[in-house]
């Protein structure tokens, strides 16, 4: 799928540029494109480092596994394949978490965390696993509680209100994770997975 | 009254993980400063292993943007807008939202400040920023960082994820603010 999809921005891109007399943007979007990727990339390491770190602490001590004992309980049924009190549940929570409070630094680290403990019972390490794709429905669809960003931006333009959004947006993020959930179930149970089809 | 309590709790969420892990750590016999250089070693090496993921998604993204493909499909939908009542100046960041966060968040600024905060595009582009992620971007640093290259069905689940938030975005605000 992402392989078609990336040949296609690819050919499409080329294309149209030539066909518009412009080839220079090609150069351009390569240069663009990947400094901007370095520059995300390397942007990442000071949080991600002090996260992960803090993850180091909390792993040694056992905390994490026991996070993920409470918790298991609540959000367990949506990660059926990861099993009871494995450190991946303690992560995802934290990573969660961190995504409803709108605390974005702290949020892509733990989820990269999540994600390392999902590959340890990944039996196909180049393959996406179930929770893996059930991780990243939550995590595109973004359930953020407060958009601390956009509130900043509208009481700086002069808003009368700048968080009468609040409301609007909740629901929106709302529709946006069920949506994105459900369709992910479906997926999970109605498609033809590595083992021929799974039945839920 | 809640809102007050989500902020408070978004700006007390962090100190509290900064000392309340480590302490509690440490009464369980944890050498804590070893602990934290042991994990923390692994922020370097996730951060590299996400580059070329990362590269190869945002030259193809970008190539989209600037080779003037993203104009054309903007011509293409612009006629289906009119009669579900949303102006038109919202669709490049509906289009562009899940594809760079840094773009989005300029489209809505800009936005923001040329039709005004309290208008209804105002309203709508403040309510769709915040009610998605940047899939595309997710999924790349998510997925590059423990090297998965087969992502199965997590690129149209999230694709779905942002067409159902626009749309219900598009819904609630004309419901709560009107058409204004």
């Amino acid at each position: 799928m992402i392989n078609r999809i990336w040949l296609g921005f690819l050919s499409l891109g080329v294309v149209v540029a030539m066909a518009k007399g412009q080839p220079e943007m090609v150069t351009k979007a390569v240069t663009v494109g990947s400094e901007l990727a370095v520059q995300t990339a390397l942007g990442l390491v000071g949080t991600m480092t002090f996260w992960l770190g803090l993850m180091g602490i909390a792993e040694d001590a056992d905390l994490i596994v026991i996070l993920s004992a409470i918790i298991r309980p609540w959000v367990g049924w949506l990660f059926p394949d990861v099993p009871a009190e494995h450190p991946a549940m303690g992560s995802i929570l934290l990573n969660m978490g961190a995504n409803l409070l709108g605390l974005g630094n702290a949020a892509t680290p733990l989820g990269l965390k999540a994600m390392a403990q999902l590959q340890e019972l990944n039996p196909y390490p180049d393959r996406a696993s179930d929770s893996m794709c059930t991780l990243l429905a939550i995590n595109t669809s973004s359930i953020t509680l407060i958009p601390t960003m956009v509130i900043a931006v509208r009481a700086a333009a002069g808003s009368l209100n700048p968080t009468e959004i609040l409301g609007t947006t909740l629901i929106a993020t709302g529709c946006s994770t069920t949506a994105a959930l459900l369709a992910d179930a479906y997926y999970r149970c109605f498609h033809k997975s590595v083992g021929g089809w799974k039945k839920c | 009254m809640l809102v007050a309590f989500l902020e408070l709790m978004s700006h007390c969420a962090i100190p509290l993980l900064v000392i309340g892990i480590p302490i509690l750590a440490h009464f369980r016999g944890i050498d804590v400063f070893a602990s934290f250089i042991r994990g923390a070693e692994e922020g370097l090496k996730t951060a590299i292993r996400i580059i070329p993921h990362l590269v190869a998604m945002l030259v193809a993204i970008e190539l989209f943007k600037l080779s003037g493909v993203l104009d054309i499909l903007l011509e293409i939908l612009k006629p289906a807008l009119g009669w579900a009542g949303i102006p038109p100046a919202v669709l490049p960041l509906a289009i562009i939202r899940p594809l760079s966060g840094s773009a989005a968040f300029g489209f809505t600024v800009d936005l923001i400040n040329t039709h005004g905060p309290d208008s209804f595009i105002g309203r709508l582009s403040s309510t769709m920023q915040g009610s998605t992620d940047t899939t595309f971007y997710i999924l790349t640093v998510y997925f590059g960082s423990v090297g998965i290259k087969k992502v199965r069905h997590a690129l149209i689940v999230g694709i779905i994820g942002d067409i159902a938030g626009f749309l219900a975005a598009v819904y609630i605000c004309q419901s709560i603010f009107g058409r204004g």
